[in-house]
């Protein structure tokens, strides 16, 4: 790579790869939303009714079929989309808002808070999503607010570590030192200098810590520590169709996908965010 | 580098310490009591009172805790509210299944990523290097327990070749038996692994690829593959070692959800188990040992990734 003309070609290349994955992460994560939004207004039918005869095949009336209980599969991947929206906006919501603020104390702190603070933020990051999300399920009982709330604070820990240092050097530069001596206070430091800085970068590690949620999410329920049943969750319908992968293949296989779709959507998203945050970063590493 | 180990040691005892708290404060202080465990919804006050006494609940916390951190000191897990057996044997049979499946993936993973990875970042504009950075892509997207459900149904219900789950009953007695058992475990742990891994060994090799160092190397006369093993070898290892730590990790919780998959008698299945049974010294008891292991990895490939790296060996921060 070592003529210009080679390099400029590259990078053009690489702009057209961005704005087709960032489509393309659109119009999956878009399907999702969209099917989610559709069922809160209308179901094919009642998610709890047995509507049909046992494991029957896709068709006109069951457009996916049926379950081992004769209930509609549609309908339940349907509610499925939008558990597996809510569990991820809600974790990113809840993993947002206090790793941002930990993040900032940190940086903004003296430094043995800031050791400290770091310290244990090493020590959560080590303590990986799956297990936290165990250990308070395990405690306050599966429920869709323990699931949230578990993954929300594991992502918490990733959030504040990347807030901290993307601060860290945020607070370098000499514009801060310029906002400081011209006697902006702290807060207003933080809302006009620091947060439009590093949201770029922040966001898009927003975007990968939500599908990370909604894998988490799914493995939580396969192992029934998810929300409990009439929350058709993608990872239970998995679990339950799992016995009858061969005589109804389509349940077994229908969920996995639409779990695939949203979580590759939101990284094709992240990805394509991550080009208008750093316009430097060359080619689809 | 003494001091450096000093420190990191020092933060991996501490980190430690911090866990087991959390671990026990988290299962203490949330709504539940242990007792529950032992307890039908008829229960008695006096019956309740009995439980809470055998499992040590109607004491205060801080003294629970004491208690059982002076048996942790001396490696003393306790014993199972429910079977009363104690928790470590129990612990050390499922880490005989465990550990091999974790390791054996992890190799295969490795294997699969360090060749695809390179392929990729080397062939980057062949239709097979696409075809690979595309794969990967996929994969870190798909949940690894549908492919342990995919590759059931085709090896196993399908072509009939492997069991579809189950582990010997007399564990290891039979070598080969057991390794049948595991080769569709690690199979598929490894395949979802080795999706994350690819894409970092293909973005460190395209770092390598692209340096300047490799560049000199070439311009002074070093052949192509020379430059790469000499020098792109040890400056690309850097990023991968540190990466490693933390997929050696994740595997092992691969394996934890994998083995409910394939009904293998495992750590996982043990803590669900326990979870579902409210039984709290199981729960510490894998969460211990879980944590244990997931702290020390990190602490190898921190010294590791030292060791490989001189510059890095100047700064002492304990925290990078």
């Amino acid at each position: 790579m070592s003529a210009v003309l080679i390099a400029s070609t590259d990078v053009a290349r690489a702009r057209r790869h961005r704005s087709w994955t960032l489509l393309s992460g659109l119009v999956l994560v878009g399907t999702v939303v969209l099917v989610a939004l559709i069922s809160l207004v209308w179901l094919p039918y009642a998610p709890a009714d047995t509507t049909g005869t046992r494991l029957e095949a896709p068709s006109g009336t069951h457009w996916l079929g049926t379950d081992k209980l004769g209930r509609d599969l549609a309908t339940q991947l349907m509610i499925g989309a939008r558990i597996a929206l809510v569990v991820g906006l809600g974790s990113v919501v809840i993993g947002a808002i206090l790793g941002i603020t930990i993040g900032l104390t940190a940086a903004f702190a003296a430094s043995w808070l800031d050791d400290t603070i770091s310290a244990a933020l090493d020590v959560v990051i080590a303590f990986p999503v799956l297990l936290l999300a165990m250990l308070i399920v395990a405690a306050q009982g599966a429920s869709l607010g323990s699931v949230i709330v578990a993954i929300g604070l594991a992502m918490s820990a990733v959030v504040a570590r990347l807030t901290r240092v993307l601060t860290k050097r945020v607070l370098g530069e000499q514009f801060v030192t310029a906002a400081r001596t011209s006697g902006t206070r702290w807060p207003g430091i933080v809302v006009r200098h620091i947060l439009p800085n590093i949201w770029p970068t922040l966001s898009v590690n927003l975007a990968l810590q939500f599908g990370v949620a909604v894998l988490a999410e799914a493995s939580l329920s396969y192992l029934g520590l998810g929300a409990p049943p009439p929350n058709a969750s993608w990872g239970r319908l998995l679990q339950e169709a799992q016995g009858t992968v061969i005589t109804a293949p389509v349940g077994a296989i229908a969920p996995g996908i639409a779990l695939i779709m949203l979580v590759i959507g939101v990284n094709f998203i992240a990805d394509g965010l991550r080009d208008v945050a750093d316009p430097a970063r060359k080619g689809s590493r | 580098m003494t001091n450096y180990l000093l420190r990191r040691s020092a933060f991996l005892l501490v980190s430690f310490l911090i866990a087991m708290v959390a671990i026990f404060v988290l299962l203490r202080l949330l709504p539940g009591d242990p007792s529950n465990a032992l307890l039908s919804v008829t229960a008695t006050p006096e019956q309740i009172a009995a439980a809470q006494a055998q499992v040590g609940a109607d004491r205060p916390v801080f003294e629970q805790f004491l208690t059982w951190f002076a048996q942790l000191t001396r490696l003393d897990l306790g014993e199972s509210f429910i079977s009363s057996l104690p928790v470590w044997p129990e612990i050390a049979a499922r880490l005989a299944v465990t550990v091999p499946l974790t390791l054996m993936a992890f190799a295969l993973a490795l294997v699969i990523s360090l060749v695809a990875g390179f392929v990729a970042a080397v062939k980057a504009d062949r239709w097979y290097g696409i075809l690979i950075s595309g794969i990967s892509q996929l994969g870190v997207a798909v949940p690894v327990f549908w492919v342990g459900i995919l590759l059931v149904s085709v090896f196993s219900v399908g072509l009939r070749w492997l069991p579809s789950s189950g582990f010997p009953r007399d564990d290891w007695a039979d070598p080969s038996d057991a390794l049948r058992s595991l080769t569709l475990p690690v199979i598929t742990v490894a395949l979802v692994m080795s999706a994350s891994l690819t894409r970092y060994v293909r973005s460190a090799t395209l770092d390598v690829v692209g340096s300047d160092y490799l560049r000199s190397a070439r311009a002074q006369g070093s052949g192509y593959t020379e430059a790469l093993w000499r020098h792109g070898l040890r400056n690309g290892a850097v990023p991968i070692i540190s990466i490693l730590g933390i997929e050696l990790a994740t595997t092992f919780l691969g394996a934890v959800v994998v083995e409910s998959v394939f009904g293998l008698p495992g750590l996982g299945s043990m803590l669900l188990k326990a979870i579902e049974q409210h039984d709290y010294p199981n729960i510490q008891g894998v969460l211990f040992v879980s944590t244990l292991v997931v702290l020390v990895i990190g602490f190898a490939a921190d010294v590791a990734q030292r060791l490989v790296d001189p510059r890095l060996r100047v700064s002492i921060s304990g925290n990078r």
